[in-house]
């Protein structure tokens, strides 16, 4: 082998420690994406065997090669499509006998095969023995034992690669089908007249494959075959020939004598040792999938994740403020100067897009660690267990034991995120539950929900904000869950169901490094795809909230304030010393000269620092320096006097910037929304924050807040409450619900493209949400209205409609439990009849 | 018999699957065939899925799964 690329697949079951093996192989030279089209993780690294420069790519772990589930697909696919030179099979060296099963179809796709026997330690300590001459000579492919975990048998691993990829002896082991081989051959006879699918795919692997009943080997089949009908139908007639001579379904039967072949291997190679301990896991097991402890440790460990990643990752996030500060800082700065009204384009959207990104940075503090707590609970194996015991209570909503971490991380009490939470459904293999959690995960009470709720509950709830406060984190999981069912039952009906068949691998105890590298792929992943998007969908937020902007003849009306400020101020100019030296021209320069120099000491306790910072901006302009730091007498009485204009300055721009804010294209969708909105209560006003929510839901805030005109002397609550006289508490109560069913962010709505792999979900998931939240609010709003209730009793009249409503979605069944009950019906009249 | 009749505790042999399709093929791709040794380990706290020991390794699987696993002691 020379200096050229090689390609090696990594294949093997689930929980063999393939990963370990990934990372001993490649160390820190990997890359995770995503297949293409579809939503498996696609880890890729590369690694050095003398000159020869080997590109890794870690399949999905499978415990099988049929095409029933996506990852299934994935990894044949590869191994079909891109041709590896290598395949190294990971293998869990303490239970042979299963992982063998994944060995024998590989070898029978015909790729070049490693056995790489993982674990040795542990089979070791268990007691047993592998006789690896034997299994190599059994198999004819070599056999490499690592402990990838001490990181033994990487240069061994690396040698039977290069040994292999300089020749491998072709095919050369078979397993004998008994009974079906006629049918194989058959079916090989046909297959071998065509010239081209002979080249390209295995043959005899076809052959059975298309015997198995495989529908990618079918559709392939008719891609590639002229004759494919012809094929088809002497397969079907293999098929039921078979059937009447063994009776015993193909399918079955293939399976069936692969394990056959396993437990031979295993029985000629492994021994075991005379009596099988309880392991640790086991032990474990007994109290954590205990009945009673189980539920306990279960919220227990759910408690402290919350605590860690939400109450400790929020004071980490504030930690790093001023990082995303000094960020924000910097361009203000470098961006061309502010005007006294209107400031130059690249400016207002450059500071734009720069503070809408830093506002989802903000999260990541809360991101790493959320990752990081997720990996740990993946590495231990705890997962599973979760589902395991969640699962009855989840499956009664259409929902899967497994939705319970993307429901926590979205909020299910106060103050997740929906991104990581539709991130993490990832993990669930039943289609219909997974886009089922998908669709409820952005109703959960995300972050940056809850300032609109503390300014709603402290104006119009401050007597009973901690009743408020419970009802709002608690009804969103009501509503959560019968919409969940509801969606289950009728658009997600058709979805594939898969069943729940999941192992219960051993604890481990996950390692520093794995987890904070697991994290850091993650957060990576995380940053390329949000931050890009936020960039973009800021600059149309911008536009929409900036154009068509001021007629001239406001403008005029503003630029008359400014100049009236202006000339007053040289009217002080012109009775100090000054006189001469400060020109008009001069204000706004000596304005952004204050304001620099304020941004430069932001955040310096440092006396010494400080005092540097003063004597470089007082070397840069000192008649503004003296302005600005009240040097002197007349520096005291013009400063007072460009305070005045400061003033100015902040009121024109405050007016300036809501009025053509309510111009805007986004203020007169908010006037067009009115009739439709004002069932739930909401005027134009209120329509607009909510609009610009969408982008980021912390912008609901901070739009209430601009709009209002909040001065910094009032807080948001109190110019609420006195711009909107004819608001009560039931207004408040309509808006708070409707911010709580509000459609995913735009973050989030890519990320349910991305995870759904559709933009159809994710403009469904938009829609229903809008339409849902509209729904309950005026049914809130005009129900409460009409029934003469006050908001606090409509609070708790809805609660009960919700909770209600959960437990007779509970009763329905769901579709699978019609079936089940037909089947048995079914059997049981069979059982009559004959 | 069928596996989901059987209670926590027992252990027992495994004769046949009646399930075929992507239900079948997911069970005896993990593992259970004739011949396997099946131990019911526990139910699940709300009764529902159950796990067993499965020729050296543990699986939840649900009741509705279950019964379509035919077994013999």
């Amino acid at each position: 082998m020379g200096a050229k690329n090689l390609l090696v697949a990594l294949a093997g079951q689930p929980n063999c420690g393939k990963s370990t093996v990934f990372n001993l192989l490649t160390g820190a030279r990997q890359h995770v994406a995503n297949y293409p089209g579809v939503t498996v993780e696609k880890k890729t690294g590369a690694f050095n065997i003398d000159d020869t420069r080997v590109e890794l790519v870690d399949l999905p772990g499978t415990y099988s090669l049929t095409s029933y589930s996506l990852e299934e697909r994935v990894a044949r696919d590869f191994l079909l499509g891109d041709n590896p030179s290598v395949v190294v099979d990971v293998a869990d060296g303490s239970n042979l006998k299963r992982n063998l099963y994944l060995t024998l179809q590989l070898m029978e796709m015909e790729v070049p095969t490693i056995l790489n026997l993982n674990m040795m330690d542990v089979v070791e300590r268990r007691g047993q023995k592998i006789d690896i001459d034997k299994l190599e000579e059994v198999l004819g492919i070599p056999v490499v034992p690592t402990k990838a975990k001490k990181g033994e048998g990487k240069e061994a691993l690396k040698e039977a690669v290069k040994r292999l990829a300089n020749r491998w002896p072709g095919d050369s082991f078979k397993i004998d089908y008994g009974k079906m081989e006629p049918f194989i051959a058959e079916l090989e006879d046909l297959l071998r007249q065509d010239p081209v699918l002979t080249v390209q795919y295995p043959v005899r692997w076809f052959a059975i494959k298309l015997l198995e009943n495989d529908i990618e080997a079918a559709e392939l089949l008719r891609r590639t075959h002229p004759d494919a009908e012809k094929v088809l139908a002497l397969n079907a007639s293999c098929r039921e020939r078979f059937q009447q001579d063994a009776g015993n379904a193909v399918e079955r039967h293939i399976a069936f004598t692969r394990h056959g072949l396993c437990a031979k291997i295993a029985r000629q190679t492994v021994t075991l040792p005379e009596t099988r301990k309880r392991s640790l896991s086991d032990r474990a097991d007994k109290y954590v999938c205990n009945r009673f402890l189980g539920p306990v440790i279960l919220i227990a460990i759910l408690m402290v994740l919350y605590q860690v990643a939400i109450v400790f990752g929020n004071w980490l996030a504030l930690q790093a403020w001023p990082i995303w500060g000094a960020i924000e800082n910097f361009a203000a700065e470098v961006l061309p100067a502010a005007g006294f009204v209107d400031d130059p384009l690249l400016r207002a959207l450059g500071l734009w897009v720069v503070k809408s990104t830093t506002a989802i940075l903000n999260y990541l503090p809360i991101f790493f660690l959320l990752f990081s707590l997720i990996a740990i609970l993946e590495d231990s194996g705890y997962m599973p267990r979760m589902a395991f015991i969640l699962d009855r209570l989840f499956r009664r909503f259409g929902l899967h034991g497994q939705s319970t971490l993307p429901m926590i991380l979205g909020g299910v009490y106060v103050g997740g995120c929906a991104i990581p939470g539709v991130m993490a459904t990832k993990a669930i293999p039943d289609e219909r539950a997974r886009l089922a959690t998908i669709m409820i995960v952005p109703m959960m009470n995300c972050l940056a929900k809850v300032p609109l709720y503390l300014i709603l509950i402290g104006a119009y709830f401050a007597d009973v904000g901690g009743f408020a406060m419970f009802f709002i984190a608690t009804v969103t999981l009501f509503m959560a869950l019968p919409v969940a069912k509801l969606l289950s039952l009728t658009v997600l009906k058709k979805q594939p169901s898969a069943p729940f068949i999941m192992e219960m691998p051993p604890y481990h105890i996950p390692t520093m490094g794995g987890t904070v590298r697991r994290a850091g792929e993650r957060i990576w992943l995380f940053l390329k795809k949000i931050v890009t998007v936020v960039a973009a969908v800021a600059v149309v937020v911008f536009v929409l909230i900036n154009y068509p902007g001021l007629p001239e003849s406001r403008q005029a009306h503003y630029a008359e304030m400014q100049s009236a400020a202006v000339k007053s101020f040289m009217k002080d100019v012109n009775k100090s010393g000054y006189k001469g030296e400060i020109s008009q021209g001069d204000v706004l320069p000596m304005i952004l000269f204050g304001e620099s120099l304020k941004r430069a000491k932001q955040g310096v306790t440092d006396k010494e620092k400080s005092a540097a910072i003063n004597a470089k901006f007082e070397a840069d302009n000192p008649t503004y320096y003296a302005v600005v730091k009240r040097v002197g007498k007349d520096g005291k009485k013009l400063n007072r006097s460009l305070k005045k204009v400061i003033k100015v300055r902040k009121q024109v721009r405050r007016e300036a910037r809501a009025e053509r804010f309510e111009t805007s294209f986004l203020g007169t969708m908010g006037r067009a929304l009115e009739p439709v909105t004002q069932w739930a209560g909401f005027n134009w006003r209120i329509n607009i924050a909510l609009l610009s929510a969408f982008a980021a839901k912390e912008n609901s805030a901070a739009t209430l807040g601009s709009i209002y005109g909040i001065d910094g002397e009032q807080t948001v609550q109190d110019s609420m409450k006195a711009g909107e006289t004819g608001f009560t508490s039931l207004h408040a109560l309509a808006l708070m619900l409707f911010m709580a069913l509000y459609p995913p962010c735009v973050p989030t709505s890519i990320m349910v493209r991305h995870q759904s792999n559709s933009t159809k979900w994710m403009l469904f998931s938009i829609g229903y949400q809008t339409l849902l939240g509209l729904f309950v609010a005026s049914l809130v709003f005009t129900g409460g209205t009409v029934l003469g209730l006050t908001g606090f009793q409509t609070m708790w009249a809805f609660y009960g409609l919700c909770v209600a409503a959960t437990l007779i979605m509970a009763m329905i069944p769901t579709p699978e439990e019609k079936e089940e009950t037909t089947v048995a019906t079914n059997i049981t009249c069979k059982e009559n009849c004959s | 018999m069928r596996l989901d009749e059987l209670k926590p505790g027992t252990a027992c042999v495994m004769s046949d699957i009646t399930a075929d399709g992507a239900l079948g093929q997911r069970l005896m791709d993990l593992g259970f065939y004739p011949g396997a040794e099946i131990e019911i380990v526990r139910n699940a706290p709300l009764v529902d899925p159950v796990e067993v020991h499965l020729d050296g390794y543990h699986v939840s699987i649900r009741h509705t799964e279950a019964r379509h696993i035919e077994v013999e002691f």
